[in-house]
């Protein structure tokens, strides 16, 4: 509360007036806001009971409920301004909630409105010294599980502690879909439209799904709160307790480690200097996705350092920028073409000319050599002599899974995969799962290994959610990823795809309607809603009757391409061919030797939509 | 006529519509309707609700998970003749939970609830309607990947 005032006797009467006054306002619309929420509760009531005839006994009851749920109701309207404005401070929830809330008006309601959900309210306005559940990391595989064990244990209290400022929200987007997105302010308001058409949120819930933290104790069903902008530095797995960066001491009794990674940087830009530092992102969170909005509409040129997914979906994303205003897009990578470690060379090689056709200045088999910061431009040598010159770089050149705690819980880390080394299960021990990027795992089928992918945080995170709450469930059901890479390039795919193994590929003589634009506008089933400014090119070409087959001069238009681990099919791709996972999935959960890739091939039906 | 192709260790063929046409030999491994491991539907082989179903959104995991699932396993476990007449009160509850979270569960019209005189195609419909508006937020572009099945 704001302490009194320091002027003189004519300051406190208008101190006096002012206070009243808002509290008069306060309490009259709290009044209003209540009765407005009984008047449509009763309608409600009206029509269902009048519908079965039920005796009138039942509507007293349900009056008295009524009420401190309504007045709980205005004080949850006030408090999911603050939360997506600010981190809750773990001294008191009120002051903060009056301090960000909108206006004085809004703030008293929630105080006025207290008094009557007293007794619902908790007391003490501290953080939980005690979670049953609790998250470290607060990003896809921690928020899968969280909704995974408030599944299967009512009541159950999940705390996520993540050193970000933002709630659990998903990375696909920040690389695809925001970029393309008509909205001038999507910045701001991080929605895109999903491929059904419908727009949503990249966060995965709106804030009032969550807590706050200092209710989680008292919630007598419990719910899942968020501690933001918080770190756990510190894990003592004997005394099942972790330690923050604030010194506040947690414990608990399951705990899920699901901190995911950093974005690596090269060697030769972190020697570089300050200068160069200072004009290179590391994508991986909301706010370098802003960031380098800033940077693409600001700067000239921007050079991509990586070939890989992130680097080649923010190349096409930029390049597409690139038509509409005067921006060079560059992207350099030591492969020989994009995605190099995932694809078999010849489709590596196609996809580079599909990137191309984007906008982009590809740059193959590049070594960097040096980095410097010359007359306002960033100077890149590589190591073959060729120099480029650039304003702003994006380093994409792989995660650093976060394996910070492991020295202070004695966790194993894989010296292979990277990673905390977990069972099949995902156990690193009593009471400690991990899932997501950073757990490195025991896949019964394919064997142990690390992903980094959206699809497996979740499949990971539910799973790990599932044997929090007792279900003793190995990693089985096969996640899948996916990517775009400009209207005629998209894949998804399951398994391991690692382009050194070998694989056959089989694709159907190319039509003009095998692209995923033309696959979308023709099926209906939307597999990707786009922007209206999106290029039209291959709509051109498309079209509703039937098209000859004709010898494409991209002939890798649509297929299945299959990767191989001792004759058994460890890894599937679907090129272009949409909605066919579940086929894909089951050959690889089978695991059989197959004689003719081609009769499996059969089974997708690639000729058809 | 399907053509092959060699590049080094990578195998490339071209096969037309009728290449494909004729049925695949490939055989596929009996599935195992009761496998423990696997990812179930709304349904558990043994009867129950599986809460944990892509399928339900977030209802039953968020600040009215509570009240859903006591509605919605009243309404499973229900014998009447018009099934769930005998659960009102939890669907009473669970709307009057569902209002206070406007932002969750964005208020869909009552129009399915008054396509039908029946109290369980009501109490339904108010709930399931809920989770249909509810957004399925696993997977933003890929639907069918993490089986995200229709509820």
């Amino acid at each position: 509360m704001s302490t009194g005032p320091v002027g003189g006797g004519g300051d406190n009467l208008k101190y006096a007036l002012l206070v009243g006054a808002a509290f008069v306002g306060g309490i009259t619309y709290a009044v209003i806001t209540i009765r407005g929420d009984q008047e449509r509760h009763m309608k409600r009531i009206a029509e269902i009971s009048s519908r079965k005839q039920k005796s009138a006994t039942k509507q007293p009851a349900t009056q008295l409920h009524a009420e401190p749920h309504a007045a709980e109701s205005t004080k949850m309207e006030a408090l999911p301004e603050p939360k997506s404005v600010a981190p809750p401070s773990p001294e008191d929830s009120s002051p903060p909630a009056e301090v960000a809330a909108p206006g004085a008006e809004t703030a008293f309601p929630s105080e006025s409105a207290e008094p009557p959900a007293a007794d619902s309210k908790p007391v003490s306005p501290t953080l939980p010294s005690h979670a049953p559940y609790l998250l470290i990391g607060g990003g896809t595989a921690s928020f899968a599980a969280a909704r995974s064990i408030r599944a299967r244990d009512p009541g159950a209290k999940v705390l996520i502690v993540t050193d970000e400022a933002d709630l659990p929200y998903m990375r696909p987007p920040l690389s695809k879909e925001l970029w393309f997105s008509d909205d001038p302010s999507v910045t701001e308001t991080l929605r895109f439209k999903q491929w059904n058409g419908k727009e949503r949120s990249i966060y995965f819930q709106p804030p009032s799904f969550y807590i706050d933290p200092e209710d989680l104790n008292s919630a007598e069903n419990g719910g899942v709160a968020v501690l933001t902008s918080r770190k756990v530095v510190h894990m003592d797995v004997r005394g099942n307790k972790v330690k923050l960066d604030d010194d506040t001491e947690i414990s608990y009794d399951k705990c899920l480690i699901a901190t995911g990674g950093v974005p690596r940087n090269l060697q030769v830009i972190e020697r570089a200097g300050e200068e160069v530092m200072k004009r290179t992102t590391l994508f991986r969170k909301i706010e370098d996705f802003k960031s380098l909005d800033k940077v693409s509409r600001n700067m000239k040129s921007i050079t991509i350092i990586g070939g890989g997914f992130l680097g080649s979906e923010l190349a096409c994303a930029l390049g597409r920028r690139s038509s509409e205003s005067e921006l060079e897009v560059i992207q350099m990578f030591p492969e020989k073409g994009n995605m190099g470690k995932v694809l078999p060379e010849y489709l590596s090689n196609w996809t580079t000319e599909n990137v191309k056709k984007e906008g982009v200045k590809v740059i193959t088999e590049a070594l960097v050599k040096t980095v410097s910061y010359k007359d306002d431009k960033l100077e890149i040598k590589l190591k073959d002599g060729r120099l480029v010159k650039t304003d702003h770089i994006v380093a994409a050149v792989g995660l650093e899974p976060n394996v910070d705690l492991a020295k202070s819980a004695g966790l194993e880390v894989d010296s292979d995969f990277g990673g905390y080394r977990v069972n099949a299960e995902l156990q690193a021990r009593s009471n400690i799962w991990v899932a997501g990027d950073a757990a490195c795992f025991y896949d019964i089928r394919l064997g142990r290994r690390r992903v980094e992918h959206h699809d497996h945080a979740v499949v990971s995170g539910r799973l790990a959610g599932e044997n929090m709450t007792g279900a003793s469930k190995p990693y089985w059901h096969q996640s899948m990823f996916w990517s775009d890479l400009g209207p005629d390039v998209g894949y998804e795919a399951i398994g391991i795809v690692d382009s050194s193994l070998p694989t056959v590929g089989v694709f159907a003589k190319a039509t003009a309607r095998d692209t995923p634009k033309a696959a979308t506008e023709e099926s209906g089933t939307g597999i990707r809603s786009e922007s209206e400014t999106e290029d039209t090119a291959s709509s051109a070409v498309a079209s509703t009757t039937p098209a000859p087959p004709v010898e494409h001069k991209d002939k890798y238009g649509k297929g299945v391409i299959f990767y191989l681990r001792d004759k058994v099919v460890v890894g599937i791709i679907l090129w272009n061919v949409f909605n066919r996972m579940p086929i894909a999935r089951k050959i690889i959960k089978d695991g059989e030797e197959h004689a003719d890739l081609n009769e499996v091939a059969k089974l997708f039906n690639i000729h058809e939509d | 006529m399907s053509s092959i192709r060699q590049e080094g260790k990578d195998k490339i063929i071209f096969v037309t519509k009728e290449d494909h046409e004729t049925p695949s030999s490939a055989e596929f491994v009996e599935e195992d309707p009761n496998d423990p491991y696997e990812e179930q539907g709304l349904i558990l082989p043994s009867g129950e609700i599986n809460w944990n179903c892509p399928c339900l959104g977030g209802m039953a995991s968020g600040p009215c998970g509570t009240e859903f699932k006591e509605a919605f396993s009243c309404f499973h476990y229900s014998k009447e003749e018009v099934k769930g007449s005998d659960c009102l009160e939890q669907f009473r509850t669970m709307q009057e939970c569902l209002q206070r979270y406007p932002e969750l569960y964005p208020k869909e019209d009552d129009a399915p609830s008054s396509q039908t005189s029946e109290e369980s195609a009501s109490a339904e419909p108010s709930g399931a309607n809920a989770a249909a508006g509810f957004e399925k937020d696993s997977d933003p572009t890929r639907p069918n990947s993490e089986s995200s099945a229709e509820s």
